[in-house]
């Protein structure tokens, strides 16, 4: 178990060091020059010849690259043009809001697609199995968008449990949770379907292998080899869902960030790319990558806890 | 007296007749087989007794287990049963194993839903009867850290941990080398006699029946055809479908004589190494040798056995010799020519050498017509048929293995297991290759089947001459087709010689336990 958790975390360490060197060569490397670009085509030499030794790009490739590295290992992403603040408080900003929504996604996610996903299953063919089918059928089918605007309208408009968007900061914890709420039942709904069919097929595979029906001989009924034998084998496909899901949550949400104005990731990376601050775009886009490549880490050694047979194998 | 009791059992499953009329009978510390073909209804009916049968079947008559007619009791008092009164083994023990718990808990799950008692207890007294059954590892282990023959051992363990009265075992050493089925059986004997259990064996291999069985139920197409204790039924078989059964079982071959001829395939001196997990994340992957110093010899219409337990190498040295992987060192030659020859293959040596495979669905292409599943090969040849010549080469292909020629525009799931090998081997003549190898050829098919095919073998040999490669871990039915043979052990060949010679005097100590683990049909006048 040592070996293969060290195994993973070398490959971690070279996702992330190749990762970072495609993120630079594709933003300061390619032919184009990034100072101009950001200042647009109508810009003044002498402008981007300061934003050029602002920038740093005065400078060897190579030393560039180790500058932005060891800057970043620092704490350090450089300051934002359009901002004129440094990038890294305006990451530390947003990923205060996009974090815990991504977290709370999933979370509402998981809650829902595993019971519905395991009933299913354990019904197959049944009232229970095909209405469960039908309304992920409508999940996967409808966009998170429309599903956030109708529960701004049934919740914040016509019943105001909660507000319609923004949001008030972490200095009240229960009002924060409050405002991510909406957003985060709408971002959940689609990803839900999906993990709830994921859940129910894996199952229905397991249920046909022969280990379920040794189990059954043994005196388990039905349900008990389902809960006992399946579910546990069934994890490993879900867990990939699962995986892929939380890196699209936190920053495939822009849509519903703009919906319900919320300052997050996905705003900030859009209006960076809007406002041609590549600065912001590639110190964004590396964390994020980070956080996908830790994310996978994460299911990889969830893997190996649920199923032995990955922890002899490196 | 009577453990269990099985009366006029008809099974219809979506109107299809499956069982018709069966009944039997099992004592306490009695061994019953029910043996006959594959489709013969030996599962469903000890899935009937077990009450496991899939939902939309539709038995009817009466099973009586100890007093219990298990037609009529509830799926909770079934639940109670199972495990308890009556337990089962199956033959898959690669896959009868939860893959995520440990051995030890998955028997001593048998006793905790049975049993008002602690985890601890359970878990001991699991540990002791996986040490009954023979097991020599600790209840920790996972399923995927021990061999088949392990595995069969604790799927037994869990079946007879609350020693029931009845024991069902579905073809327990079909997946099993005859080294490891030998120790298997004589476990099933001995628990039999300890536990005073009743013990319903389903096998279609009658040298075991024969072997272990106090009484015999032959099925056919669902129907007892004949039953009877062992030693009568076997002096006395009565019904055609019986006599043809243990005539097929032991069916041999006329081979014709070999004519002295040239070498074909030359195996000298080869090793092959494959890698195994690195130690240490970057370390150096520490090798596994899975061939050492093979050197033999085919000559032009020879035949040559190969026989060995599984993981013995028997594969490797087909694919080397195929010429799809290379070997690390030594030399495959046939006729002179290297069979590997890196990216490229060598469509000389190619051309001269076909191989039949074990499963005889799977290696074929489902969406593909018969026609364009035999001349597949055509590609080696440098100007293949092309029009009428190769329709004439797809009937006579189809014709010498005794199918008609209309076959040729049929998909592969409209022919029986046995048409369908016969298919494959329509497939490796139709280029008429020096060389063929069967890898496992006939040891998925019905004994009846299996001596059709040995016999068009030997037909064919009669025919033209075929040199060939016969891979089989079945002992008997490489004495039959091949003129020598050769006994493989962990990468090694430890005994090559005349067939006759090696069976009737084998002198590696390894061939002489092989020779003694295969079970054998005792001399029956048919």
């Amino acid at each position: 178990m040592i070996r293969y958790v060290l195994g993973r975390l070398i490959s971690l360490v070279i996702s992330l060091i190749v990762a970072s060197i495609v993120i630079f060569a594709v933003i300061e490397v390619i032919p184009g020059d990034p100072a101009a670009f950001m200042l647009g085509v109508n810009a003044r030499p002498d402008t981007i010849a300061a934003l050029r030794a602002e920038m740093g790009l005065d400078q060897p490739v190579i030393l560039r690259y180790f500058n932005w590295v060891t800057g970043m290992l620092q704490g350090d992403f450089g300051r934002s043009w359009t901002y004129k603040t440094p990038v890294a408080d305006l990451i530390s900003d947003r990923i205060w809001v996009s974090l815990p929504l991504a977290i709370y996604a999933l979370f509402l996610s998981t809650i829902i697609a595993f019971p519905a996903g395991i009933y299913a299953a354990s019904r197959r063919g049944g009232a229970g199995d095909i209405t469960i089918m039908g309304a992920t059928q409508l999940g996967v089918a409808i966009p998170n968008f429309w599903f956030a605007m109708i529960l701004v309208l049934l919740f914040a408009i016509n019943l105001r449990w909660f507000s319609a968007g923004g949001f008030p900061g972490w200095d009240n914890p229960l009002q924060a949770i409050k405002s991510l709420t909406l957003p985060a039942i709408a971002l959940a709904l689609p990803q839900a379907a999906i993990l709830a069919r994921v859940m129910r097929s894996s199952l229905l595979d397991m249920l046909g292998e022969d280990f379920i029906r040794t189990a059954r001989a043994k005196g388990l009924s039905r349900r008990q080899a389902l809960w006992r034998h399946a579910v546990r084998n069934a994890l490993i496909p879900v867990l990939t869902i699962i995986g892929l899901q939380f890196s699209f949550l936190l920053a495939g949400g822009i849509i519903i960030e703009q919906i319900f104005f919320l300052p997050g990731l996905g705003r900030l990376i859009f209006q960076s790319i809007s406002a041609r601050d590549l600065i912001v775009v590639e110190s964004v886009v590396m964390l994020l990558v980070f956080v996908v490549i830790l994310v996978n880490f994460a299911v990889d050694i969830a893997y190996a806890a649920v199923d032995p047979r990955l922890r002899t194998k490196t | 007296m009577t453990l269990l009791a099985i009366k006029d059992l008809s099974l219809t499953i979506d109107d299809t007749h499956i069982l018709h009329d069966v009944s039997l009978t099992v004592a306490h510390g009695e061994i019953v087989a029910i043996t006959g073909e594959s489709g013969s209804g030996k599962s469903m009916t000890a899935l009937s007794v077990m009450g496991l049968l899939p939902h939309n079947a539709n038995p009817s008559g009466s099973i009586t287990l100890n007093g219990t007619d298990i037609l009529q009791t509830s799926e909770p008092d079934l639940c109670n049963m199972r495990g308890n009164t009556m337990g089962m083994v199956f033959q898959e023990p690669m896959t009868a194993l939860n893959p995520v718990q440990t051995i030890g808990a998955q028997v001593a799950e048998t006793i905790l839903i049975h049993e008002k008692t602690s985890k601890a207890d359970a878990q001991k007294r699991a540990a002791a009867i996986l040490e009954r059954v023979g097991l020599k590892v600790p209840p920790s282990r996972y399923a995927h850290e021990l061999s088949g023959g392990q595995r069969q051992r604790v799927v037994i363990a869990m079946a007879i941990a609350l020693r029931p009265k009845l024991l069902i075992a579905d073809e327990p050493t079909t997946a099993l080398d005859v080294t490891t089925q030998a120790r298997i059986l004589d476990l099933l004997r001995d628990l039999v006699r300890e536990f005073d259990m009743g013990l319903l064996i389903i096998t279609h291999d009658l040298a075991v029946v024969a072997n272990l069985a106090d009484q015999i139920v032959v099925m056919q197409k669902g129907n007892v055809v004949e039953a009877g204790a062992t030693a009568h039924l076997l002096a006395h078989m009565q019904h055609p479908y019986t006599r043809a059964l243990f005539g097929a079982s032991s069916h041999m071959v006329e081979l014709p004589p070999t004519l002295a001829s040239s070498p074909l395939l030359a195996v000298t001196n080869v090793a092959r190494d494959y890698p195994m997990a690195r130690k240490t994340p970057l370390g150096p992957r520490p090798m596994f040798r899975a061939l050492e110093g093979i050197t033999f010899q085919i000559d032009q219409g020879e035949r040559i056995g190969l026989v060995g337990e599984s993981g013995c190498g028997k594969s490797t040295l087909t694919r080397a010799i195929l010429g799809l992987e290379d070997v690390q060192s030594g030399t495959i030659t046939v006729d002179g020519a290297p069979v590997f020859t890196g990216k490229q293959p060598n469509l000389d040596v190619r051309r001269k050498m076909q191989v039949v495979f074990q499963d005889p669905y799977s290696s074929f292409n489902p969406r593909h017509r018969v026609d364009r599943l035999i001349t597949e090969p055509f590609h080696l040849l440098p100007n293949p048929p092309t029009g009428t010549a190769r329709d004439e080469a797809i009937t006579n292909a189809l014709r010498d293995v005794g199918l008609s020629p209309d076959d040729a525009t049929k998909y592969i799931h409209e022919f029986s297991g046995g048409q369908r090998q016969r298919i494959a081997i329509a497939r490796a003549l139709i280029i008429e290759p020096a060389l063929i190898i069967f890898d496992e050829a006939v040891s998925a098919l019905d004994v009846s089947v299996r001596a059709q095919v040995l016999d068009l073998i030997a037909d064919l040999c009669r025919k033209r001459p075929l040199a060939y490669l016969f891979i089989s871990h079945d002992l008997s039915v490489v004495r039959t087709v091949t003129d020598k043979v050769m006994v493989m052990k962990a990468g090694k060949i430890v005994e090559q010689g005349e067939t006759e010679t090696v069976f009737t005097n084998p002198q590696h100590q390894y061939t002489q336990t092989l020779i003694a683990a295969a079970p054998k049909l005792p001399a029956i006048t048919v």
